[in-house]
Parts: structure tokens; sequence; C-alpha cells
């Protein structure tokens, strides 16, 4: 499979997804000055501050040209996975339900947290352990998830670990999908435990072959 | 430093009498108002070097792997496989004593800006803090906005926070430090150079609009000492923009990529100013440029504000003419601007104009080469200049209460609360990571690694500037050593008080001496530095300190060592002969006793045997573990093997008594584990004990692991509650 | 005509910058201080500030977590002064209880 990692001007980990989903297919930048996706099978918008994320993070990005495609795309039922200002650049497009708060110690927070699955039947999380949990790094100062009136709890893929939620998040929240399901967003960073030389972590890689081996069951059925 | 309206303009700006009297010889009359701003920054101390320079050609700056040496924005050095890296430590002291957000935060930009200047991509930031005792709530705020301000600007950038440290002592209570150091890796064919080239060619100035941000900043903040009126030198300090940084590193990066610059370099301290200078110097030119063209942020600028502007994330390039276009178009991708500003003469002069009129006119040698270097007159201080800190340690505690004391101290106690404000992952490199090891491991793409460590310790220097200052130069070697890796390179920053004082003079001297010695024995050339002097407050200078970064190089990523335990049931051996002193230790300093006494000899042949061996160790799989033994002593380097593992450890031939226990050897010696059949082959390795338990046993007494880490975790935890 | 868009967190949503700055106050000395919302200020020339509201719902502020409201100066260099010009104010508070506070002193 495909993969495409949105560029803006103030991403900061475009290279670590990039190479994170060479692990689970082929993997290409996407500049966000350019319109058109380049027939990729899965997005990727990264961690970072997109444009700066001085207004509010994710604001401006989500009206950047290559973001007009991504709304496209995911609105067809392509895959998207938003991770950190991926996430929140998400949520301000209004592809996934809700919205991204200062964390409630207000700091900067860089460590490892522990994560639960809680369903495996998504194209996300097929590859993850059922019942089981993940270790990935989180590292952000707005990450606490706000929860929309109304958001069916069947959207959150993802729960922090009992003593692990690091930011105060809405019922623990660390991941959501849109109603649909093609649609995820996720706090954590996926992207830096994929080696464990680096991190000492490989989970965040169950997350990208999820998708790939999704996508490869669509190309075979 | 009050100036009264009646004070001359020169003097105002920091010139001596005799100092403008020789710039009015260089040019032959009197310096218009452009040209006094410009002399006034190119020869302050900040930019001059005046009262240092003679002494820094002591240090030793060739080696076998140096690449580019002192005197380019950043040194570097080769790392195999065609790949340099670029490496620098600077300080911003005196603009984070007055706002330590923007301070810290625009000296982490400055110095990333240093090192993407010599065409390498930043990937790790270093910082070495010091601050007030932690009881005082001047000190609780610098330290929460430095580290938020470091934070803010190198989480943003995208360039991970791998590693630094903090102390505390009331010597920095009005100043303190900020040091910050970037490394970042290049092909070795990409590293550009400063030194402009080619009459003709174009000068293009891009990067952030110009304001009127830090106007004297230079002259004013950084060479001069801070009194209680500081608060209204406040504008005078720079905003950074993390934002702009990372469009401006991008761009830069493309640009040198694509082949289309000749030269580059950074906008820092005096601005457009030194910039200018320093590129037509280096390359013996001469350069016409036109203040009228830069772009501006705000209006009614004057000539000469343009001129020192301290605006943040700007650059300076030479371009070939018919190049000019492309690098604008590049420019403009990374939503930067990009504008001729002028054009390389064969002069050798600097000519400012002003649209048509012309503003400044200065030989360039006048203004860079020109400026008197000024002798110091050392003399050892004849009494103590620092006052003896409070006492917060009971005389009567026994060993155990004195171990958790230490170990729970502000200036021991683990530093997570900070380093976890940094993000300290991206760019999926770092192998080590704080409190993983004692240096933090980066990998290289052939499966090698870097190693790279900051260290300073300016109780010992207090105590014996010259033993003082070569000791942090063989801890630095020795928190490499530890985690497998071999010195390529080093590079310093001198914070001192007031150079013409003798006593600072006397301090500052011996360091240079200590340090020069040091990085000779330890083949640690000096590839690039900084000095920052007139660190004083009324009450007296700062503690003399000399911080050194160095970068070493492992060749397998997979063996990095670290410092906790790794495995019940390994032996523990002692590397290197300990020497343990209480002179500047961290127990007499909690017993309220000022930095004095002897430092214990040196032995350069000795300690660097005690590396190899250790390095050797690592590097095979023998040793598993490995940690140096620095503040605090013996016990405090067992007690922290045991936190940060979660395994006990029983000691039997660790010695017993203060000295023993919590004496301090600064580099000389180390604390290791491995199957003690393993260990048998290290050698110098003295096996002292074992791993194991839930407890650590030493000296006579016990403490649980569990007991540690909360004493430990513990310290700096309430500061930033 | 300029404006200011003064935008704050909704009530209901947790605001730890707010609940900080009130921690912060009475340890100053700066006794009875409570309801401390902090938001953020976007000053602005517009040429139709019929649009104003438009561009606070898809740009200025996130209407899921944030209240907006816009305060119009007169477009007279100087002569405004916060409270003294007596602004048109245009709000949209999405909860009942939640009275705006932005020039209308008390």
């Amino acid at each position: 499979m495909r993969w495409g990692v949105v560029r803006f001007p103030g991403s900061c980990d475009e290279v670590d997804a990039l190479l994170a989903c060479e692990r689970a297919g082929e993997a290409e930048l996407l500049w966000h000055g350019d319109r058109g996706l380049r027939g990729v099978d899965a997005v990727v918008i990264p961690g970072g501050f997109s444009y700066g994320d001085y207004l509010r993070v994710g604001a401006i990005a989500r009206f950047s040209p290559v973001m007009e495609s991504v709304i496209t795309f995911a609105r067809e039922g392509g895959l998207v996975l938003g991770i950190c200002n991926g996430f929140q650049v998400l949520c301000e497009a209004g592809l996934l339900p809700g919205a991204l708060l200062p964390n409630t110690g207000l700091r900067f927070l860089c460590g490892q947290v522990e994560l639960e699955v809680c369903r495996t039947d998504s194209p996300f999380t097929g590859a993850c352990p059922e019942g089981g949990t993940l270790s990935i790094p989180v590292k952000h100062t707005t990450g606490r998830y706000h929860a929309p009136a109304g958001l069916d709890s069947g959207q959150i893929l993802l729960r922090y670990a009992p003593g692990h939620n690091p930011n105060g998040s809405e019922q623990d929240v660390a991941g959501v999908t849109n109603r649909a399901g093609n649609v995820f967003g996720l706090m954590p960073h996926p992207e830096h435990a994929v080696d464990p030389l680096i991190g000492g972590s490989a989970d965040g890689l169950t997350i990208f072959e999820s998708v790939r081996a999704h996508v490869g069951d669509l190309v075979h059925a | 430093m009050s100036v009264t309206s009646s004070t001359p303009k020169h003097r105002e700006l920091g010139l001596t009498d005799a100092e403008l009297d020789l710039i009015v010889e260089k040019l032959g009359r009197e310096p218009n108002e452009v040209e006094l701003a410009m002399f006034s920054l190119m020869w302050s101390e900040h930019c001059a070097y005046k009262h240092s320079k003679r002494l820094l050609r002591s240090l030793p700056t060739e080696g076998p792997h140096v690449v580019m040496g002192p005197g380019e924005n950043a040194g570097a050095v080769d790392v195999g496989g065609g790949l340099a890296v670029a490496f620098k430590v600077e300080s911003h002291n005196h603009p984070s004593a007055v706002e330590p957000f923007q301070g810290a935060a625009t000296g982490v930009g400055g110095i990333l800006r240093d090192v993407f200047a010599v065409g390498a991509r930043p990937i790790a930031i270093l910082d070495s803090l010091r601050f007030g005792e932690l009881s005082s709530a001047r000190t609780r705020y610098l330290l929460e906005r430095a580290v938020a301000g470091i934070g803010h600007y190198g989480n943003s950038i995208g360039v991970a926070t791998v590693g630094g440290e903090v102390y505390f002592e009331a010597a920095y209570e009005q100043n303190c430090l900020v040091n910050a150091m970037c490394l970042g890796i290049a092909e070795q064919e990409r590293l550009i150079r400063s030194a402009a080239v080619g009459p003709g060619n174009v000068l293009v100035l891009f990067g952030a609009l110009t304001g009127r941000d830090g106007i004297g900043g230079a002259s004013v903040l950084a060479s001069a000492e801070l009194t209680e009126e500081d608060a209204a030198k406040r504008p005078t300090v720079q905003i950074g923009d993390p934002f702009a940084e990372k469009k401006l590193l991008e761009c830069s990066l493309e640009l040198l990529e694509l082949g289309l610059l000749v030269s580059l370099q950074d906008l820092g301290a005096a601005g457009l100013t030194s910039s200018a200078s320093e590129m037509a110097s280096k390359g013996g030119l001469g350069l016409d440029l036109d203040v009228a063209r830069v772009p501006l942020r705000e209006g009614g600028m004057e000539p000469f504000e343009i001129m020192v502007s301290e605006s943040q994330e700007r650059m300076l390039c030479v371009v070939e003419p018919e190049r000019v276009a492309e690098v604008i178009a590049v420019c403009a991708k990374w939503e930067t601007t990009a504008t001729a500003i002028g054009e390389i003469t064969d002069t050798g002069h600097l000519r400012v104009r002003n649209g048509e009129e012309v503003v400044g006119d200065m030989p360039v040698e006048a203004l860079v080469d020109d400026c008197p270097l000024y002798d110091l007159a050392p003399e050892p201080p004849s009494r103590p200049l620092y006052p003896a800190p409070e006492a917060l340690l009971d005389p009567g505690a026994d060993l155990r209460d004195t171990l958790l004391t230490l170990i729970g101290s502000a200036n021991l106690a683990a530093r997570r609360p900070l380093f976890q404000q940094y993000d300290w992952l991206v760019g999926s490199r770092t192998v080590r990571r704080p409190d993983e090891a004692d240096a933090a491991v980066l990998a290289l793409p052939d499966g090698s690694a870097l190693a790279v460590s900051i260290d300073g310790n300016g109780r010992r220097v207090a105590c014996d500037p010259r033993r003082g200052a070569a000791e942090a130069v063989y801890e630095c070697a020795a928190n490499v050593a530890c985690a497998g890796g071999e010195p390529l390179g080093l590079t310093n920053c001198l914070n001192f008080g007031n150079p013409e004082k003798p006593h600072v003079a006397w301090q500052l001297t011996e360091a240079v001496a200590g340090l020069a010695e040091a990085c000779a024995a330890m083949n640690a050339p000096v590839v690039g530095g900084n000095v920052s002097l007139y660190n004083e407050a009324p009450d007296g200078p700062i503690l003399p300190t000399p911080v050194v970064g160095i970068v070493g190089r492992l060749p397998d990523a997979a063996r990095a060592g670290r410092a906790g335990w790794a495995r019940e049931g390994d032996a523990i051996a002692l590397v290197g002969e300990l020497r343990p002193s209480l002179a500047g230790s961290e127990l007499v300093k909690l017993r309220g006793e000022a930095p004095a006494g002897p430092l214990p000899e040196l032995d350069p042949a000795g300690i660097r045997a005690a590396h190899d061996a250790v390095r050797d160790g690592v590097r095979a799989g023998a040793i598993v573990s490995a940690h140096d033994i620095a503040e605090g002593g013996l016990a405090v380097a067992l007690a922290e093997c045991c936190a940060l593992s979660g395994l006990g450890a029983r000691l039997e031939g660790a010695g017993e008594g203060d000295e023993a226990l919590f004496g301090e050897a600064p580099g000389r010696a180390f604390v290791v584990s491995g199957e003690r059949e393993a260990l048998a082959d290290i050698p110098g390795a003295r096996v002292i004990g074992a791993v194991g338990g839930d407890r650590l046993s030493v000296g006579g007494f016990e403490i649980t692991v569990d007991e540690l880490r909360a004493a430990r975790d513990g310290g700096l935890a309430a500061a930033f509650a | 005509m300029r404006a200011r868009v003064l935008i704050r967190p909704k009530k209901g949503i947790l605001d730890p910058q707010g609940q900080a700055v009130e921690r912060a106050l009475p340890a100053l000395g700066f006794a009875g201080v409570s309801h401390v919302h902090v938001g953020r200020l976007v000053e602005l020339a517009v040429e139709d500030p019929s649009r104003l509201p438009e561009m606070c719902e898809r740009l200025l502020a996130n209407p899921l977590i944030e209240d907006y409201e816009i305060v119009e100066d007169e477009l007279v260099e100087g002569a405004t002064a916060p409270g003294d010009a007596r602004p048109e104010v245009e709000s949209r508070p999405q909860d009942a209880g939640w009275t705006p506070r932005g020039g209308n002193p008390q």
C-alpha cells in the first residue's frame, strides 16, 4: 500500500511518520500547498505545529489546499490518521468529533503512557491485541480531549490506562474515530514507538500494520 | 549603570575614551551616529572577546576528526560515513535574567541558527542551567519560565532536547545562567562557511522582518553587570518565533541542497552589523548594503537601528547574481521574505547606504580586527569570595539520613520535572534519553551513534579554578565513556564575572589553563564556544562556571551503555582511582560550608585509562551498566543506579565514613556492573558488591529502593507543583 | 471599522489557565478574586463588520469549546478608549447563565 504524509511548514514529526509508514508499505510526503493526494491509499496528518498554531491548535491548517483534498478523500471513505497536531487539525476540520484543550497541568508533557485498546474491529486497530494495552509516548501541551454531547462510546478506540491519563482527557480518551470509522485521531505518537532501540517499544507499529492489513484486505476482497 | 544625559554618547554605548580615540584614528575623522553604533557593538566584549581572546588561543583546536574549527558559526567533526556533526554551546544569561521565557527561548533559537548556518540539520539540544537557591521565589520563577522557554522553542521547531544539567547556588541568584548547546548533522561536502566570496555577488537577507528588538542587546545586556534597574531594560529583549525559525531552517537547508548559496551566516547578537562585517572580514573583502531595502516590521526606523536590530530568525547569504531569483523563489515556498540588500565589493570597506545617501563607511578591518585586546591582571582573591550557604543538614545526621537528604537535594534530585517538558523523541534517533544513561545517545544512519553530554561544576571550580575546570572536561568525557563513546570534539561556554576585577581574571585565566590541559589529555579539541563575562551582581560574581559539551561516537547504537543496574546477581565494580575529596562537595554545601579547600591532584594518564576501560567494556558488552561518580560521591552514584533500575545492591568493599561515601572526584572513577567473570577482564576494575534485593546496603546502613526513589523524585517536583 | 473579538472558554469547560490565575492572585495578597477565565483578544480592521460573526464561527473561535464576543470600535483614530466609547456589543452566549463581561463593567 502507499501512504501519504502531509507536510505543513510547521510539521515536526512528518519524517518520523514517514519512516514508520515505510515499515508498513511505501510512503511519500504531501506538501500542504498542493491539491490532490497522488492516489495514496491512506493519509497521515503528523504532529507538529502546522502553521505555528498561534491562534488555536490546528485552526489554520484545516484551510490549506491539501486539507481540502483530505476532507474530500475522507468523505469518500478514505483512511485518514491524525497524530497529535494531526488529531487537532482533524477535529478543527470537522472530520472528527470533539476538540482538544490545554492539558490540566498547563505544561508540555513528554512521557511513555499505557493505552487500552477498546476495540479491534477498526481499520486502525485490527492488528492490536484484543483487550490488550500499547505502550506509546505522548508529547503535547494541548491534548485534553473534550467529547461532544452524544459521543458514541463505540468511536473510542484507545483510552489511557488507569493512572496514565496525562492531560485530563474526558473519559480517558486517547483516540477516537468518526462515525464511519475511516478517520482516526489520537494524541499519543505511534510513529515514535516502532523500533525497540529507539523508545523501548514497538507497540505503535501495530497501528500502521492494522491499516496495511485493512487496505490489503480491500485489495484482495 | 545609570546613565545621565550628560554622558558622552560613546560612553553610553559602552566604549571607553581611548577606544573612541582609536576609532577616530582608524577612520581619520569622527564617526557618525551609524558608525558609532556599529563600532560600539563590534568592539563590545560580546562580539570582540576583548578580555578573553588571548586566553582562548591557548586551547587546543586541532585533532584528527576536526572538520571545522573555531571561527565559524559552529565547529564540526567527522563522524564517519561522509557525515559531519556540527555543534556549539552558547550563553543567553543576561537576557534570561531579565525575561526568562523569551531569554531562554531565543537562546535556543540562536544556537539552532548557528548550527544550520553551517549547513547542518539540527538534531539535538542540551542545556546547562544555573539558578539561585530553590528556596527563593525569584529562582522558582526563573526556573519555571526558562524551562518553559527552552521547551517552547525546541518542541515547536521539532528538535529533540536530549540532555542537560541544572544546579542551584546562591551565587547565581541575580545572574542565572542559561547555556544551550545544539548539534546538527550534515554531509561533509554540504558544510558551508560564512566568508564572503566573489566581488559582484549579491547579499540577500532572508527570514523575519526587522524591528526594534534587542537594540543594543550585545553591548547593553551581555557586556555589563546587571543591577536592580534591569527591569527597565526589558524592551531590548528579543521575542522568539519558533515557527518562523522552522521555515527559515527548512528554507536554508533547501537552498544549500540546491547549491544556490556561496556563503551563509546567521544574524545573532549585533544583528546585521556583526553578520555583514564578519562575512566581509573572513573573505577579506568589502560590502555595500542599503538599509532602505531591509524589510521592516515597524515604520520610522533609523538607519542605525536597522543595522543593530537583534530581531530573531534572520539569515544573510551571498548569492551569484544570476541565482538571486531562484533563491527568492525557494524562500517564497517557505513563506520567508528574501531581499537583495547589497553586494560584495573588493574595497575592504563596509559601506552602509540609505537609498542614495551613504550613511556609514568603515574599513572592515577596523570594525572586526582592530578592537583593542586587553590583558587581564589576574590575582588570586585575598579573602573568600562566596558566603557560606544555609545549612540544610543536621550536623549530627547519620550516614543514612545524609544519603537521603543528598539524593533529595535540589542539585541531585531527579531531573524528570524538567526534562518531561521537552520533546526528546522527535527525529527518531534518541537511543538513550535523559535518566537512562550518563550521556544522551543518538543513532546515526549507519548503525553507529553519537554520545553527547554537557557538564560544569561551579563549586569545584570556585575551590580551584584550574583543577575544577579540568574536572569538568573529565566528567563530561566520563559521561560519554559510560555510554560507550569516544570524544571527537568539545565546545565550551565560559561563564564568569567581571574580568576587569583581578580575582575574576585569575579564575578565568586558571580555568582556561585547566581546560587546555584536560582537553589535550583527552584528545578532545575545542571546535567552538562562547564566553559570557560580567555575570556579576552587587554582592559579587557568579561561581566561575566553565561549561563543556562533548560529542563522542560509538560504533554500535545497539550497544549503548545505561546508568541503572541491568540484572539481579551482577557484580558491581569500581573502575578508576576514586581519590574522593569533600572540598566543594554537595555534602559540605548541605552542612553550610562555602566552597573552599584544595582539590586533589589530577592524574590525566590514569583518568584516561579508566575512561578507556569503561568505554571498551561497554562496547564489548562486558559492562552492562556504567555510571560516573560525580556530585554526592560514591554513595549517591550507587543510589542513583538503584533508583534508575528499581534494583537494590549490597556493597562490601565501598569504604566507610563521609569522605569515602560522599567525597567527590568528578571524571575519575566509575561504578559499573556486569557478570563477575566479565568484569575481571576490565583493566583496573575492583569488585565491591553485587546487584540484587530491594534495598541499597552500603557503609553499614540500608535504605530501600522505594525510599531512595521517593526522596530523589520529590526534590524538584515541588518547584513545579 | 475596527473591532475586537474576545474569546473565552465556554462555561462548563475546564479552564486550567483561569484556575491557575485564580490560585496565584491570593498568594500575592489579592484577596476576593473569583470567576477568573483566561481567553484571547483578536484586534482587527474590517470593511464589512457584518461578516465578523462568520469569521468567528469559522476561524477565530471554536464554537464547541469557546464563546466569543464582538466589540466594534468607532473608526476614529485615538478616540476609542475601552469603556467610554459605549461600543456596540454582539455576543453569542451559548448558555443563558453565562454573562459576557467585556465592555460591561459589573
